[in-house]
């Protein structure tokens, strides 16, 4: 469960300081698919990183499963990113030179679990991607690549998905059929999943969402009929849409 | 992330870019191999020194002529050797009844000379001396007898041949019974036939030159037939005399005796002559190769501070690494990697690079100083002794740099700030 009480950030540009969230108090409760939806400038971003740990509050607190984390300095945040969060950006943020298997090792590496290589496999395996592990990010579609990046924060089975535009450097078709694997890790795992977007037709698989306005949340509405991408039936998480080679 | 797990993707690392990798690596190999040699010729050179002084003989004393008062003529002729020792002196003191503890007594006189054996020939020393020579010296014949009193007493025309000379000369042959002839004196105008009656052992260089290079002939036989070699006043004259010592105790005393009858026979109050013992010639001849050993010092010193450029190398390929890879740093950070991670990860590709780079180093190091080991070097003769503190040492230093030079870039890693790492392009 995620409780963020009266945050603020403010960014200092040069001497300046530049307000990027004006208390912002928000809960997100376990199972929950929230779409954040803003204008560029309308500070979501900054929101996503404080979610995820990336980036630390100027003011107010953040409890993350019960936690206060808005207390915790920056090699403890490391840890709580690494064991309760999975990031999936706009540009996949793969490492280009290793193969797609050592890509979903790579949070196993810092957490020092055992049977990593098992884990990764399987996670792959669930997005589909069983006959991609040994292929690197040039040698994957973009769609193929964002699969990665979310078996990548699958594999830790954290409490919280944070996807940062993940739609917005694919096309529509692959944009829903990633759209649609979120919707599945959220209904069949009860993952919480935390959306930042500017398209409504996005924001609309989520089952709640939230507007921000200049650091503010001036709109939080649910959404009683999430979208149902037309293509149904898929046998698993992986989806059989028509990924394009980026 | 477990140690072997960081070894590891530092391998990829590295291996991803492997002509910069060996690039950087040149640096040290280049440094460490130079280090081991030198400390290795160095550390040759003295061992060599110490060896020519203990392969003298032992507890000897050396008796040469004094201040020279030659002419220039004669030191022209004589090499700049005074005339002022005869072997009458050499006798005199090989008295039993007088100097109790003096074993033995060799004179000697030495010169160059040509020697010419059927197509061959070489120039060489040519020593003149009598029979107690081996015996004081510790130098034996191999092959065949050294000269007998019987040819001292005949002035025979007979010679000992060394090992190296009887190699040049006769190759695998048995020198024993054939005939040598040398030349002497301007354009090697007089020259004499000498019959061939041993061949020294091999014994290799010592503080006294090359033993190897050297052919013996009796004493009388050199002042009787080699006119020039005369003491201006008639005398047999003599260039060194050695006496053997029974003891190093007895050393003191035995200086101050042989002295007192020297003078006593020259007649003269100021000492016409020098005695050295065997530590005054290890005295001089160190302070000899102390400089060349100042030299190797230097010289590895230098290339020490060619390690230290080899390291701002890694140190300068590392800040570059670090600031190709922001967003990989942002994106290990995003799942999960802490400080220490990052720094431990960059640290780790700075040592390996070091490290493989230092022990390239030492096998080629190594191999350098196996090689020039006894060999030739400009006309010196190396030796070259690789010790394992050079090589600890090398690798440890090495080693070291990987770690100086490389925290700084990995400390800068590993303070990266996420979100701006993962926004670089």
């Amino acid at each position: 469960m995620v409780k963020l009480t009266d945050i603020i950030k403010v960014y200092l540009a040069g001497d300046v300081p530049v307000p990027a969230l004006r208390g912002i108090n928000l809960q997100i409760e376990e199972g929950e698919f929230l779409a954040i939806m803003g204008h560029s400038g309308s500070g979501k971003s900054t929101l996503l990183n404080i979610l995820g740990c990336l980036d630390k509050p100027s003011g107010g607190t953040y409890d993350l499963d019960g936690l206060t984390v808005s207390d915790l300095d920056e090699e403890q945040l490391a840890v709580i990113r690494n064991q309760k969060i999975g990031f999936v950006f706009q540009s996949f943020n793969l490492l280009r030179r290793l193969p797609a298997v050592e890509q979903v090792e790579l949070p196993l590496l810092y957490r020092k679990v055992p049977n990593r290589r098992r884990l990764a496999v399987q996670a792959l395996t669930e997005l589909g991607l069983a006959d991609r592990l040994a292929h690197r990010p040039p040698q994957l579609s973009g769609g193929e690549q964002q699969r990665v990046a979310i078996a990548r924060c699958l594999v830790t089975s954290p409490s919280l998905i944070l996807a940062d535009e993940p739609t917005g450097a694919l096309d529509t078709a692959t944009g829903h059929d990633i759209m649609r694997i979120f919707q599945r890790l959220n209904e069949e795992r009860a993952i919480t999943v935390v959306l930042v977007t500017h398209e409504r037709e996005i924001a609309d698989y989520a089952h709640r969402v939230v507007r921000l306005q200049d650091g503010r949340i001036v709109g939080d509405e649910r959404n009683s009929s999430p979208n149902r991408p037309p293509v149904a039936g898929g046998p698993s998480l992986g989806g059989d849409g028509e990924d394009s080679r980026a | 992330m477990s140690i072997i797990d960081t070894i590891r993707s530092a391998f990829a690392a590295l291996s991803a870019n492997k002509l910069r990798s060996s690039l950087t690596m040149l640096g040290i190999i280049i440094g460490v191999s130079a280090v081991i040699t030198l400390m290795a010729v160095g550390q040759g050179s003295q061992k060599g020194v110490t060896e020519s002084i203990r392969g003298l003989g032992s507890n000897l004393l050396f008796i040469r002529p004094g201040q020279s008062q030659a002419s220039n003529v004669q030191a022209a002729v004589y090499g700049g050797q005074a005339l002022t020792l005869v072997d009458e002196d050499a006798y005199a003191v090989n008295d039993p009844e007088k100097f109790p503890y003096v074993e033995g007594v060799a004179p000697q006189i030495d010169f160059e000379g040509a020697l010419i054996a059927g197509a061959e020939n070489t120039r060489t020393t040519i020593i003149g001396t009598t029979p107690d020579y081996p015996y004081v010296r510790d130098f034996y014949v191999a092959n065949g007898q050294f000269i007998s009193d019987n040819d001292v007493t005949r002035k025979g025309l007979v010679a000992v041949l060394g090992h190296r000379v009887a190699e040049t000369l006769f190759g695998d042959k048995n020198p024993l019974g054939k005939s040598v002839r040398l030349a002497v004196g301007p354009g090697g105008m007089i020259t004499f036939n000498f019959r061939i009656i041993g061949v020294m052992e091999p014994k290799g260089a010592t503080a006294t030159g090359d033993e190897d290079d050297l052919m013996f002939i009796p004493l009388p036989t050199m002042q009787a037939r080699i006119p020039f070699l005369r003491h201006p006043q008639g005398l047999s004259n003599v260039f060194q005399i050695t006496v053997k010592v029974r003891d190093r105790d007895d050393f003191d005393q035995a200086e101050k005796e042989i002295a007192a009858l020297l003078r006593e026979r020259h007649n003269v109050d100021e000492d016409d002559f020098v005695i050295l013992s065997q530590s005054d010639v290890a005295t001089l001849k160190a302070a000899e190769t102390e400089i060349s050993q100042t030299l190797w010092a230097a010289m590895a010193a230098i290339a020490g501070i060619s390690l230290v450029v080899g390291g701002i190398g890694i140190m300068n390929i590392m800040l570059v690494s670090v600031t190709e890879r922001i967003r990989e740093i942002g994106i290990r950070k995003a799942v999960g990697a802490t400080r220490a991670d990052i720094l431990t990860q960059f640290l780790i590709e700075a040592l390996m690079v070091t490290m493989a780079g230092g022990l390239i180093g030492v096998v080629l190091g190594v191999a350098l100083s196996t090689f020039a080991d006894g060999r030739t070097i400009l006309e010196q003769s190396v030796r070259a002794e690789v010790s394992a503190l050079a090589v600890i040492l090398a690798f440890s230093v090495s080693a070291a740099i990987g770690l100086f030079f490389g925290i700084y870039p990995a400390f800068n890693a590993s303070r990266l700030n996420p979100i701006e790492a993962l926004r670089h392009e």
